[in-house]
C-alpha cells in the first residue's frame, strides 16, 4: 500500500476531489498547511509596512491505496491540480506498512 | 502590589462611609419637598404665556425658566418645564452615551484586537474593559466635580477656577435626574454626567494603541489612573469647563478663545500625544523591525471599525447636549467626512501600491472621524468634504512615511490616526467653522469675550495653535514624568520570556482561541 501527499493550491481542492471520485478513489484527508518551496512567499502591506509572508498556505491531501492503484491517483492528481505556473505544489509517496478498520479491526488492504 | 491592594480597599471603604453618613436620609428629603413646592404655586400662578414659554423653550433647546414682563426670572413662579429634563433631548443623550460606550467595548476593543498578533488579542482587550471600570471609579468619586463642578457665583472655591472645578459634586452629590442649568436646560445631570464619562473612558483607552503588546498590565493601570488627573481631567476643564481656561463658545472670560466640539483636543490629541511619548519611552515591540507582525485578524478589525464608526454618532452629534439643529449638522458633517476619508485613504494606496487595503478603509474612516470631531458642531458639509480628504491624506502620511523615517514603534498607530488627526482637526476647525451652522458662535458669551469677532476676523486658527500647543505641552511633559514614575514605581515592561508568550497567556492566564 502507498501513501500519496499531495500539497496543492487551496483552489484546486474541489476539482481535485472531484476527479479522484470520478476515477473511483473514495477516501482521502485534506488539510491546511503553510510552507514553502520554490515559489517563496509573498508580501503584505500594511499601512505602508511591507511583511515578507514565508510560509504560503496551501491544502494537504492524503490519499492511501493499493499498489497497483499508485499511479491512477497521482496521475489524476497532478492532472487535475495543475495551473502550469509556479507554485503547483508537490506529490510525496511513500509505503505504508498497515492499515487497521478501528470499527472492526480488519487489517491491511481489506481495511481501505 | 499590596498596598495598591490596601489603597483600593481604603477607597471603597470611604465611599460606602461617605454614602452612609454624608448623603441626606431619602426619607427626610421627600418628606421635606412637597410643602416647598406648595408655597411657591400659593405665591404666584403661572400665567398661560408663562406655560407657553417653557414648552417653547424645549422646542428650541432654552432656558424654561418663567420670565416676567420684563423678561427677568419672575421670582416664585414655577412652571411643570422647569428642573425637569425633556424626554426628547434626554432620551438622544442617553442613546448617545450608551454608543460612546459602545465605541470602546466592544469598538475599540476589537478594532485594536484585530490589529495586534493573535497571542495578544486579549490583552487589548482586557484594557478596554479596565479602563471602563476604573475610570467609572474615578468619574465618579471625583472625575466629575473636578471637570463639572461650577463654582458658585460669589467667587470661586479654588485658586485655579481656570483649570479645576468646584469640589461639591464629590462622590456624584446632587447630581440628579434635574438638569445643571449650567451645561444643558434639558438634559438630566446624572444622564450628562455618564454621557462625559463616556469620554474620559475612551481616551486612555486610546494610548493603548500605542503601547499594544508590550507593556505590564499592572503599569498600563497606574499610568492611566495618574494620567487622568494629571492630563485628562484638568484639560476636559479647561476645554468644555463652564469657566475653562479654553471654553471659548461658553466661557464669557476664557483667555484662549478656542472652539472644540467633541474632543479634538480633550480626547484625541491628548491621547495621541502621550501615547507616541510613553511608545518612545517603552520602547519598540521585541524583535520589531526583524520579525513580522502583521495583524491576526482583519476580520475583527473591519468589524470594530464599524461598530466606531456607528458610535462615533453618540461621540459627535450628542455632543451637542440635545437633538437640536447643531446635533443634526453634526451628524451629517461626520458621515460626510468618515465616508470620504475611508474612500480617500484606500485610494492613495491603489495609486501608490496597487491594492487598496482593508486596513486602508478602516484606517481611513477612522481617521476621517477623528479630524471632524472638533468640528463637526461649527462646519458645512462643504468644510467636511475639505476635512474628510485631509483625513485620508495626512495621518496616512503619519502612519506610512514619518513613522519608517523615524522608526518609532507606534504599534497601532494611535499617534499617527489621533495624534495627527486631532491636531489637524482643531487647526482646521480654526479655518472652517461658520456661526450660519452654530448661533453659539456669536452667542452672548462669544460676544463677551470676543470669538465673534475672532471669528469674523478669521484668526481662529490663532486662537486654535494657542489651544493645541497647550494640550501638547501638557500631555508630553505629564506624560514623562508618570512613565517615569510607574517606571520606578512597578516597572513598565514585562520579562522578555512573557512578551514572547504572549501577554495574554502570561498576564490574564487565557487564551484568545482555543481549539478544543
Amino acid at each position: 500500500m502507498k501513501k500519496i501527499e499531495a500539497i496543492v493550491r487551496h483552489f484546486k481542492l474541489e476539482d481535485v476531489k472531484n476527479a479522484l471520485t470520478e476515477k473511483g478513489i473514495v477516501g482521502m484527508t485534506v488539510s491546511e498547511v503553510r510552507g514553502f518551496g520554490r515559489q517563496k512567499g509573498h508580501t503584505e502591506i500594511y499601512r505602508g509596512s511591507e511583511y515578507a509572508i514565508d510560509f504560503v498556505p496551501k491544502v494537504k491531501i492524503e490519499v492511501i491505496c493499493k499498489d497497483d492503484e499508485m499511479d491512477l491517483v497521482v496521475n489524476t492528481i497532478v492532472e487535475s491540480a495543475k495551473t502550469g505556473r509556479i507554485g503547483d505544489g508537490k506529490v510525496f509517496i511513500s509505503d505504508i506498512k498497515n492499515v487497521i478498520r478501528i470499527r472492526t479491526g480488519e487489517s491491511d488492504e481489506a481495511a481501505l | 502590589m499590596r498596598y495598591v491592594r490596601k489603597l483600593g480597599f481604603l477607597v471603597l471603604f470611604l465611599s460606602v462611609f461617605h454614602t452612609l453618613w454624608l448623603a441626606p436620609p431619602l426619607t427626610g428629603q421627600e418628606a421635606a419637598s412637597p410643602p416647598a413646592t406648595t408655597e411657591v404655586s400659593a405665591a404666584a400662578e403661572a400665567t398661560l404665556e408663562q406655560r407657553v414659554a417653557g414648552l417653547e423653550a424645549y422646542i428650541g433647546n432654552g432656558d424654561p425658566t418663567a420670565k416676567g414682563a420684563d423678561g427677568q426670572p419672575a421670582a416664585g413662579v414655577t412652571t411643570a418645564t422647569m428642573g425637569v429634563a425633556g424626554p426628547g433631548h434626554n432620551a438622544w443623550l442617553m442613546t448617545s452615551a450608551a454608543l460612546v460606550l459602545f465605541m470602546t467595548l466592544p469598538g475599540l476593543a476589537l478594532f485594536y484586537g484585530g490589529l495586534v498578533r493573535k497571542k495578544n488579542v486579549l490583552s487589548v482587550i482586557a484594557q478596554c474593559f479596565a479602563c471602563a471600570g476604573m475610570v467609572t471609579i474615578l468619574w465618579v468619586i471625583c472625575g466629575y466635580t473636578i471637570v463639572f463642578g461650577e463654582h458658585p457665583a460669589d467667587g470661586p472655591t479654588n485658586a485655579f477656577p481656570w483649570l479645576i472645578g468646584d469640589m461639591k459634586h464629590l462622590f456624584m452629590d446632587g447630581v440628579t435626574s434635574a438638569p445643571d442649568t449650567s451645561y444643558c436646560y434639558w438634559i438630566s445631570e446624572n444622564v450628562f454626567a455618564m454621557f462625559q464619562m463616556m469620554f474620559a473612558i475612551i481616551t486612555p483607552a486610546l494610548i493603548v494603541g500605542a503601547i499594544a503588546e508590550r507593556m505590564k498590565f499592572s503599569a498600563i493601570m497606574l499610568f492611566i489612573a495618574i494620567w487622568m488627573f494629571v492630563v485628562y481631567f484638568p484639560l476636559a476643564h479647561m476645554v468644555w469647563g463652564f469657566d475653562g481656561l479654553m471654553n471659548g463658545v461658553w466661557n464669557g472670560s476664557a483667555q484662549i478663545k478656542a472652539i472644540d466640539f467633541a474632543g479634538g483636543t480633550v480626547v484625541h490629541m491628548s491621547s495621541g500625544w502621550s501615547a507616541l511619548v510613553l511608545c518612545l519611552i517603552l520602547g519598540p515591540r521585541k524583535g520589531f523591525g526583524k520579525t513580522a507582525m502583521p495583524p491576526h485578524s482583519m476580520v475583527l478589525c473591519a468589524i470594530g471599525t464599524g461598530m466606531l464608526w456607528v458610535g462615533w454618532y453618540g461621540f459627535n452629534a450628542g455632543s451637542a447636549l440635545a437633538a437640536d439643529g447643531v446635533a443634526a449638522n453634526a451628524f451629517t458633517t461626520t458621515t460626510v467626512a468618515a465616508a470620504v476619508a475611508s474612500f480617500v485613504w484606500p485610494l492613495i494606496e491603489y495609486i501608490r501600491n496597487g491594492k487598496p487595503s482593508i486596513l486602508g478603509f478602516c484606517s481611513g474612516a477612522v481617521a476621517g472621524l477623528v479630524v471632524v470631531t472638533p468640528a463637526c458642531g461649527f462646519i458645512t458639509i462643504k468644510g467636511a468634504l475639505i476635512i474628510g480628504v485631509a483625513a485620508g491624506v495626512v495621518p496616512y502620511l503619519f502612519c506610512t512615511v514619518v513613522k519608517k523615517a523615524f522608526k518609532y514603534d507606534d504599534a497601532l498607530d494611535t499617534f499617527g490616526v489621533h495624534a495627527a488627526g486631532g491636531t489637524l482637526g482643531a487647526l482646521l476647525t480654526g479655518c472652517l467653522a461658520t456661526s450660519s451652522v452654530n448661533p453659539n458662535l456669536v452667542g452672548a458669551y462669544a460676544q463677551q469675550n470676543g470669538l465673534d469677532k475672532i471669528l469674523a476676523d478669521g484668526t481662529l486658527w490663532i486662537e486654535q495653535l494657542k489651544a493645541m500647543g497647550l494640550t501638547v505641552v501638557l500631555s508630553i511633559v505629564a506624560t514623562v514624568v508618570i512613565a517615569y514614575l510607574v517606571n520606578a514605581l512597578v516597572g513598565l515592561r514585562p520579562t522578555a520570556e512573557i512578551e514572547d508568550v504572549g501577554l495574554d497567556l502570561s498576564e490574564h492566564g487565557e487564551a484568545g482561541y482555543e481549539i478544543y
